[in-house]
């Protein structure tokens, strides 16, 4: 096949869609009136603007307008969720925060952050296809719980966590529940109310609108203290002139992605599937990592026997494909992704990992692309490499 | 990673790639572990380092520097390559990103370690001559 450019980590970030440029084009030009500054049209149109944006994410998680506030980040949004709620009078001063070992560095960074005030955070282990231990979630809750944290879908190996078996254990024990959501807000399906979400962490770079725009679900009736304070903007929740063109576009991103996600799911898991045939197929001690049926639409991840991921991810760079790895060579602490570690593979298996994310502009050409490189580079890295046995 | 031109250009055409079938030095270093193995073989006759080449598992850096290691010895004189340092390594490289000095580290190991076992293989003992003979060094992160 010709050489082409193969954009294959819409986990890490995704391409801006022209109509949600379209949409947020206005407001980067003429329509720059501050939304608080109501007295006049320029301001109030703004405002309009934001409130549109607030309705149209709303709808996509089932959830009441007001329950949406707007943030500069998925990693803000999960900030706030565990760091105001911990710190909210309404927790009436208990202390333990569960989460799981496979979180998000947004959320296990924080958590650890809390364990250093003072908190008693809880790490979950999961199961070996990333799947959380419901009978040790039972077992941390006490009486002391405040809150428990479970991502929807993980970012490395995809997998789509049980959220309304989790949250109805969370509820039975007057506990709070909050998921980070940002791999998996728009491209699955996922109802606040149905599932009985408390909070929900979301971001808009990661469905085709900018990068520097979030948002937090917070169900009506919770009052987490604020992190950023100032000028009272989001109902007080979070301080700073709204970022109106990026609010504008997350709110069209969303709306785009409500009506298309079953289509468009469709797609992408049939690109993924053929992806995931052929890789296994065609390339000799191979494996997919994650839940097999349970997994992001767009989610491929894999093993490979005998190669390093990141000289696999520069030989893919060559070739025109953009892939991620969580090899302990691409990261500066040299150690291994902890989201492996937690799956149970061993270092040198997880050395040799590879994360292939599709979306809705990628074409079963790619695939077929990334197939034929792939093949041809881990035979070339496993004639060099001194472990490779047949 | 930023690498340097000089490492993309050994990690995209890396020198002496395979094994020698006749080499009389061999050494491996690092471990499945720790994400990174070297292994050299060499011909040697008369002291001097005829043939070499590198099998290598590891990152961009780990390839690169096998590959300009191998190099920088060929034909060299054992004694040459004795006074092969981690640092010629990494300066013939343009450079390396921190996290990746480790593997210039690893390519210095490796050339000792397959020259001691050509001491080895003559019943001569290699510590007075090469010193430290691999894994000193290597993958002090992991346990």
């Amino acid at each position: 096949m010709e050489k082409r450019f193969v954009y294959a980590d819409n986990a890490a970030t995704t391409p801006v869609a022209a109509e949600v440029l379209n949409k947020m084009m206005p407001y980067l030009t003429g329509e720059y009136g501050n939304p608080s500054a109501g007295f006049y049209t320029l301001g109030q149109r703004a405002k309009a603007a934001v409130e549109e944006a607030r309705k149209q994410v709303a709808e996509v998680l089932g959830a009441d307008p007001k329950e949406i506030f707007f943030m500069g980040s998925g990693t803000e949004a999960d900030n706030f969720a565990l760091r105001g709620v911990m710190h909210s009078k309404q927790v009436k001063g208990k202390k333990r925060l569960i989460t799981t070992k496979i979180e998000h560095h947004a959320i296990l960074h924080t958590a650890e952050a809390l364990a250093n005030e003072g908190y008693d955070v809880v790490y979950l282990p999961v199961d070996n296809y990333g799947v959380v231990d419901i009978e040790a979630l039972k077992n941390a809750i006490n009486e002391d719980t405040a809150l428990v944290s479970v991502m929807a879908a993980n970012n490395e190996i995809g997998t789509i966590q049980p959220l309304k078996e989790i949250a109805d254990i969370c509820h039975d024990r007057g506990v709070l529940f909050h998921t980070d959501a940002v791999q998996a807000f728009g491209h699955i399906p996922l109802n606040v109310k149905e599932l009985g979400i408390d909070l929900l962490s979301l971001s808009g770079h990661k469905i085709n609108a900018p990068k520097g725009v979030g948002a937090l679900y917070i169900r009506s009736g919770l009052m987490p203290l604020p992190i950023i304070t100032g000028g009272g903007q989001e109902k007080g929740r979070r301080s700073g002139t709204e970022n109106v063109p990026s609010i504008v576009a997350l709110g069209e991103a969303a709306r785009i992605k409500g009506e298309r996600m079953e289509r468009e799911a469709a797609y992408v898991r049939s690109l993924s599937k053929r992806l995931q045939e052929g890789v296994l197929s065609k390339i000799p001690q191979s494996a997919l990592t994650g839940h097999p049926e349970n997994r992001l639409p767009g989610n491929s991840s894999f093993v490979f026997s005998a190669v390093e991921g990141e000289s696999l991810i520069m030989n893919l760079n060559i070739e025109g494909i953009c892939a991620a790895t969580g090899s302990a060579c691409s990261t500066a602490s040299l150690d291994p992704s902890h989201v492996l570690m937690s799956i149970g593979l061993a270092h040198e298996v997880a050395h040799g990992s590879l994360r292939l994310t599709l979306d809705v502009q990628n074409t079963e050409e790619d695939v077929d692309y990334i197939i034929e490189k792939l093949e041809k580079i881990l035979d070339r890295l496993r004639k060099m490499s001194p472990v490779w046995e047949e | 990673m930023e690498y340097s031109s000089k490492v993309m250009d050994h990690f995209t055409n890396p020198r002496n790639v395979g094994e020698i079938e006749d080499a009389n030095a061999v050494g491996q270093v690092g471990n499945l572990k720790c994400g990174d193995i070297m292994k050299i073989y060499m011909k040697i006759e008369d002291d001097v380092i005829k043939d070499i080449s590198f099998k290598t598992f590891g990152c961009g850096a780990a390839i690169a520097t096998s590959s300009m290691a191998t190099e920088m010895v060929k034909g060299k004189t054992i004694k040459e390559a004795l006074q092969l340092t981690n640092s010629a390594v990494v300066e013939a490289l343009e450079g390396l990103p921190p996290a990746k000095v480790h593997c210039s580290v690893l390519a210095e190991e490796a050339i000792k370690a397959a020259l001691a076992n050509y001491y080895k293989e003559q019943g001569i003992d290699p510590t007075p001559i090469i010193g430290c003979t691999g894994n000193c060094e290597h993958c002090h992160n992991h346990d």
